[in-house]
């Protein structure tokens, strides 16, 4: 599953040709349903960093559906010196279950770092009480392969426009799998704290501080290659949805 | 001076979201300029001549003609559809007793019709397609054919897709046969309406992919502190608790807003202002209509009683206020009577105070009202989630569709509770000093003796039923309020903050005795339902698609109560048939056909089934409309 032939063509591209493509499909709105298919396509964070100005990173998520169930894409990743470092992409049928939580459940790709990985995901998605929101997922791949990951982030208004959303992610692996640099136990954990400015609704740019920290076998992984095991960054971008 | 108070005040009050607060401190500081305009004037010309009227048009025959046009409200072209050429379409002057014949052309490329609100005909006359006939088709035209045994104010307008908001509507005034009981020299139709450049299913789907896309008072920091310098952390924090644990907002009053609503009257934006002129001493009848999509309007007169004289077309015992809410398709006549020459301002504000259309009713066309400012906007309470608050256990409330039935009793303050045991003609009954202990059993034995009589409303206990359960609903009142008494949400305090006298349904009665004395043989409770967040509506949880029609027996007298478990304001409509308000007087019901009811409330109307055949039943506000509505099937026994 290694033989993916991306090179250095930026995955941002083939993400962001998925995600409009989906939102081409036309509102088939028939006058007297109160449910018509919709797309909407959210571009969560698509930013540089200040310090190396040569990362650029995106978090994105798209929906095909009715109001009860829906096709999800989602797609993160980074990208820097001209290659991708990093890109996951995951194709998710979407169930209510409760009024506010969605059941999730499909496939995870992980296409870089190469070799890149396969794994069936089921999740849950929603907004916790106390406004909180929540995507929870949990992966089972190949060889035992397995995995946790956590989000949350909260909106806090400063005003109507002037948005401050602290983040917390972390990342779980059953095993250690060293071809990608991945521990076993608790792997990564990252904060962020995202100050935007809705120009529009659809439309915010934002600067952000970012700091992540590698654990572990992960970390020691990390140490290897001469990379650092945690990292604060300064960020710029923006965020968009249709 | 006047006229260039009135622009200023425009610009000031138009709504933006950016400007907020400093709006907030407009309309504080304009509070004392709240006086109406006494500039001297010259007798004006009292020529029919009306600035920006509306078109009327009378006899028995009228061909009408459903267009595709170009109009400009904002500074931006943009296409509406249209009845006859206009916005408003033309008013409709008919005689009661009368068999009127509409010829309708539909000249769009898609399915068009004509629905005529509140008028009592055979169901292949309603105009609802897909429900009383095909609809009409591009390039046709539809006879509508019907004989008028009533009189008064009512309306028409699509009811295809989202057409009506896009400018098809217009106003209907019915002559009585006989002599009118209301006495009047002169009378304005004054229609109500919102206007908006964006695309009507443009609209529909922002709200579907975020909810309150539109809503730019919600909740901020800048509050926090506020709040907590003024009521201190813990009572901020308690306070802020259960609607973040249920993760709702209390500032969500309309789901469309000033944002992209430009408010109407008579076609009018607030820009240009319609004006109808009186000399002083006249007795004035204006006939309100509310033909918006989405907002509720609380209308006032600075300076002027209005004595509100029909209530959806049907006479009422003249009854006198200050103000009064008028939901979307609802329509008030009311009489006022100036006294000295002057420009009165006919000030109508939305619901969530977004943005506000005015008119003038003046003595003088040179003349300008002033425009009082727009009041505070309303905060939803925890009443209006159909709970009583005091001393409650917060953790057993079930708005986070948790599945959680029952409400815990035990902890609540039962010397503060107000309870509905109506059919006793009281409303609410204190229920200090009885005795708690007794009072489970005392309850269930309310709920057992089953129907209350006829004018009092419902005695049945509220049910949620198994169907409200699920991603579709995300709350359920556990103990609903009366919706009778309740001027509702940001009009509540008027009587004590401005001496403001406030229309409740609870002051409306019907002029003559109710024709239809019978009990009802049984009653059918309804619950108004949905999901705010995901911008679902339903009834019982069922949205229409999904629903089997409701069936009534012909000639049966039912008793309809609605218990509305969301916190939005729903007007519902019921054609074909009278909606008979329980106010509370069994001799004096008033007929409406569109009630308002307020959230986590619940309200009750008896309906006489003398109408064959399918009918529409639903939320008249046109985004909730697909979701909350019912088929009606009444059938021969």
């Amino acid at each position: 599953m290694n033989t993916n032939p991306i090179n250095r063509y930026p995955f941002i591209a083939i993400a962001l040709v998925t995600l409009v493509s989906l939102a081409s499909v036309d509102m088939a709105y028939g006058a007297e349903t109160d449910d018509p298919l919709l797309t909407k396509v959210m571009i969560d964070e698509f930013e540089n960093d200040l310090s190396s100005n040569s990362t650029t990173s995106w978090g994105a998520q798209a929906w095909l559906g009715y109001d009860l169930n829906k096709l999800w894409i989602k797609t993160e990743g980074e990208y820097s010196g001209g290659d991708v470092i990093d890109a996951q992409v995951q194709a998710l049928y979407s169930r209510a279950i409760a009024p506010y939580w969605d059941l999730q459940m499909g496939l995870r790709r992980d296409l870089k770092p190469s070799p890149s990985r396969d794994w069936a995901v089921l999740g849950i998605q929603g907004l916790a009480p106390y406004f909180f929101e929540i995507d929870a997922a949990l992966y089972v791949g190949k060889e035992g392969r397995t995995a946790v990951s956590l989000s949350t982030e909260y909106e806090l208004l400063i005003t109507q426009q002037l948005i401050l959303t602290p983040e917390i992610e972390m990342n779980f692996y059953g095993q250690n799998d060293p071809d990608v640099g991945i521990g076993s136990g608790l792997s990564d954990f990252g904060a962020g704290l995202r100050l935007r400015y809705e120009i529009v609704r659809e439309f915010a740019p934002y600067i952000g501080v970012n700091w992540s920290k590698k654990f572990g076998n992960t970390a020691d992984y990390a140490r290897e290659e001469g990379e650092e095991d945690s990292e604060t960054q300064f960020v710029v971008g923006f965020r968009a949805w249709f | 001076m006047a006229s260039k108070s009135v622009h200023s005040n425009i610009q000031k009050l138009v709504y933006k979201p950016q400007s907020s607060l400093s709006r907030r401190r407009f309309v504080m500081g304009a509070a004392s300029a709240m006086m109406l305009a006494s500039l001297p004037f010259t007798q004006s010309v009292l020529a029919a001549s009306l600035r920006k009227g509306l078109t009327t048009l009378s006899g028995r025959m009228f061909d009408l003609s459903i267009d595709y046009q170009t109009v400009n409200f904002t500074g931006t072209d943009v296409r509406a559809t249209v009845i006859n050429q206009s916005i408003p379409g033309p008013l409709l002057r008919w005689k009661e007793g009368e068999t009127v014949t509409l010829r309708v052309k539909n000249n769009l490329d898609i399915s068009s019709s004509i629905h005529w609100h509140g008028i009592i005909l055979p169901a292949s006359m309603d105009g609802v397609p897909g429900i009383s006939f095909e609809g009409i088709e591009p390039g046709d035209t539809f006879e509508y054919n019907f004989t008028l045994g009533q009189s008064g104010t009512y309306w028409y307008h699509s009811h295809s897709g989202f057409q009506e908001q896009t400018g098809m509507y217009g106003a209907i005034v019915i002559d009585p046969k006989d002599a009118d009981p209301v006495a009047y020299d002169r009378e304005y139709v004054v229609m109500l309406s919102d206007w908006s450049d964006e695309e009507p299913e443009s609209i529909y789907a922002k709200l579907k992919k975020q909810s309150d896309y539109y809503n730019f008072r919600e909740r901020t920091l800048v509050d926090l502190f506020d709040d907590i310098s003024a009521n201190g952390l813990v009572n901020t924090w308690n306070a802020r608790s259960m609607w973040n644990k249920g993760r709702m907002s209390d500032r969500d009053i309309s789901d469309v807003t000033g944002y992209t609503y430009t408010y109407l009257m008579n076609g009018n934006t607030p820009e240009k202002g319609w004006q109808g002129l009186f000399r002083k001493g006249e007795r004035v009848r204006l006939r309100f209509i509310n033909s918006a999509a989405m907002t509720i309007f609380d209308v006032r007169i600075p300076g002027l009683k209005m004595t509100v004289v029909a209530s959806d077309g049907q006479n009422v015992q003249p009854v006198s206020v200050d103000e009064f809410r008028i939901g979307v398709a609802e329509t008030y006549d009311v009489i006022v009577e100036p006294e000295v020459d002057n420009a009165y301002c006919i000030f109508a504000q939305s619901i969530d105070r977004t943005g506000f259309t005015y008119g003038s009713l003046t003595s003088d066309q040179a003349l300008k009202p002033l425009i009082p400012p727009m009041d505070p906007v309303a905060v939803l309470a925890h009443r209006d989630m159909g709970m009583n608050m005091e001393g409650m256990d917060h953790g057993s409330m079930d708005i986070a569709g948790n599945g959680d039935k029952t409400m815990n009793m035990n902890d609540m303050d039962h010397s503060a509770m107000q309870m509905d045991m109506a059919g006793n003609g009281d409303k609410t009954m204190d229920m200090k000093g009885m005795d708690h202990s007794a009072m489970q059993m005392d309850m269930n034995k309310v709920s057992s003796t089953g129907l209350g009589l006829a004018g009092y409303g419902s005695n049945n206990e509220i049910k949620h039923i198994s169907s409200e359960f699920g991603p579709q609903v995300d709350m359920r009142a556990a103990s609903p309020r009366s919706g009778l008494t309740d001027p509702g949400i940001g009009l509540r305090d008027h009587q004590s903050l401005y001496q403001r006298k406030v229309l409740t349904y609870a002051d409306i009665k019907g002029l003559t005795p109710t024709l239809d004395k019978r009990q009802p043989s049984r009653e059918i409770q309804l619950h108004l339902t949905g999901n705010m967040s995901r911008y679902m509506w339903s009834v019982n949880g069922i949205k229409f698609a999904d629903a089997a029609p409701l069936e009534l027996e012909f000639g049966e007298r039912v008793r309809i109560t609605l218990v509305n478990d969301t916190m939005m304001t729903h007007p519902m409509h019921l054609h074909g048939m009278w909606s008979e308000l329980e106010t509370g007087d069994p001799d004096f019901i008033p007929r409406k056909h569109t009630v308002i009811v307020q959230p986590g409330s619940s309200i009750s109307y008896l309906v006489t089934a003398d109408a064959l055949g399918g009918w529409a039943y639903h939320c008249h506000l046109l985004f909730h409309m697909p979701g909350m509505f019912r088929k009606v099937q009444v059938k021969n026994a």
